[in-house]
């Protein structure tokens, strides 16, 4: 026993090192492989309070630019709607409506790392709530990650562990987006797509209708350049996104209505069938 | 215990932090070149000190950087880390004489101060580096990153250094 005790005294400073180390291994670690620390994320009361005082004072360097892109969004909406010869009244039926948007603002920002985390102003107290979709007015940003009651992380498309349904705009042919060359900010790969597919460079990348998070056709980026995998039988395409991930104000979070029923539907299926 | 010393130290811990997820954090140089400058905490605290508490405000120190910039617990990890080596490299870098009451960094050459500087900032990034990306396959991006995100850090943390040192005279 005094054996003990004479070794945990002497070696006190190297177990606690020891002891500190593991946990913040298993902090590492322990994550679920697709999310992030419950616990350690930038959407808890003090972080959230520090950025959005700082994003109060930097957000004012670029107002005149975000008003123009609004102004230009606000046109391009404009134009939809006065070209649309189909207006009924059932459109404004709230209840009817598969989607519903809330508007936020980015108050922190990162895309150096592996796994790009961003933090908005919006959360619980706002109904945001995790695996809600959010964009900016050019295309995709990211999906909700953890949400505290008044901020939210977003999972950026710029992490390795982000894999988003994409089609070819026009040809419907579908494969996932991820992020694999992880230097490249404005550049995200696309795979799955078979080769049979005519593809040109330039071509438009949208959002697919296989998930129950983003809306269809919601814009991503052109096709960069793209090349055959190593199995021969599937593109590897670079997509160049049409976000400048650097530049990044306010965003829109996409509630889907009917994911919770689709949810629903999709494990019953599956448990039937075991 | 309570002194004009506790209060620097926790000045400089708040400040770091701040500075840190505030400034350092979006610097994005060369778009992926962001400092690691929190690290001059323990390049600046008090040698003759209890190691539990320098090993466990450390953690703490790491922790609130992680919880800032969602990068899981891995500053923390690197942070503790070198806090739990400091001491082999102070030996290493000045000799058994920083073990003296009177040793001071101030007095210790420039070169000196640089190699513990450099050893602290190699250790901590190599470790940090590679729990990011957590793969052997990309042991190369694990170097590059490492050095060059290194150097960074280490040209800012000797500017700060110079800049806030105490008066000599």
């Amino acid at each position: 026993m005094q054996q003990i005790i004479n070794f945990i005294i002497r070696y006190k400073t190297f177990l606690l090192y020891f002891f500190l180390l593991v946990i913040s291994l298993i902090f590492t670690f322990q994550s679920h492989s697709y999310h992030q620390s419950k616990f350690l994320n930038s959407s808890n009361y003090l972080t959230g309070s520090i950025y959005s005082f700082s994003d109060n004072i930097s957000s004012y360097f670029g107002l005149r630019e975000e008003n123009n892109r609004l102004v230009e969004e606000n046109r391009r909406l404009r134009n939809k709607l006065f070209n649309s010869t189909l207006l009924t009244t059932t459109s404004l039926d709230s209840t009817s409506n598969d989607y519903e948007v809330i508007k936020g603002r980015v108050i922190n920002n990162s895309y150096a790392d592996q796994r790009n985390y961003i933090t908005i102003d919006k959360g619980l107290n706002d109904s945001v709530a995790q695996d809600m979709g959010v964009i900016t007015d050019k295309g995709i940003l990211g999906i909700v990650e953890n949400t505290s009651n008044n901020f939210a992380t977003v999972q950026s498309i710029l992490s390795e562990r982000s894999t988003i349904n994409a089609k070819i705009k026009n040809s419907n042919h579908f494969g996932s987006l991820v992020w694999e060359n992880t230097q490249d900010y404005n550049v995200v790969q696309l795979i799955d797509i078979p080769r049979l597919v005519p593809l040109t460079i330039g071509d438009t990348i949208v959002t697919g209708a296989m998930s129950s998070i983003f809306p269809e056709n919601i814009p991503i980026g052109t096709i960069k350049n793209f090349d055959l995998d190593n199995s021969k039988s599937f593109y590897f395409i670079d997509v160049e996104l049409f976000n400048d991930m650097t530049n990044i104000g306010n965003i829109y979070i996409i509630k889907n209505l009917n994911r919770k029923e689709v949810l629903e539907l999709e494990a019953e299926t599956q448990n039937n069938d075991q | 215990m309570i002194n004009s010393g506790f209060f620097l130290n926790v000045t400089r811990f708040v400040l770091l932090i701040l500075v840190q997820v505030l400034v350092f954090n979006n610097l994005n140089f060369f778009g992926y070149i962001n400092p690691l400058i929190y690290i001059l905490f323990l390049y600046w605290y008090p040698i003759k000190q209890n190691r539990t508490t320098f090993i466990v405000t450390c953690f703490i120190l790491g922790l609130l950087v992680d919880i800032f910039s969602d990068t899981l617990a891995i500053n923390a990890a690197a942070t503790v880390t070198i806090a739990y080596l400091r001491p082999t490299i102070m030996r290493f870098v000045f000799g058994v004489n920083y073990e003296f009451q009177s040793f001071k960094l101030n007095n210790s050459t420039k070169a000196q101060q640089f190699t513990f500087l450099a050893l602290l900032t190699i250790i901590h990034h190599l470790v940090y580096f590679t729990l990011e990306i957590f793969s052997f396959s990309n042991s190369l991006l694990i170097l590059q990153k490492t050095v060059t995100v290194g150097i960074a850090t280490l040209i800012l943390s000797i500017l700060f250094s110079t800049l806030f040192s105490s008066k000599k005279e």
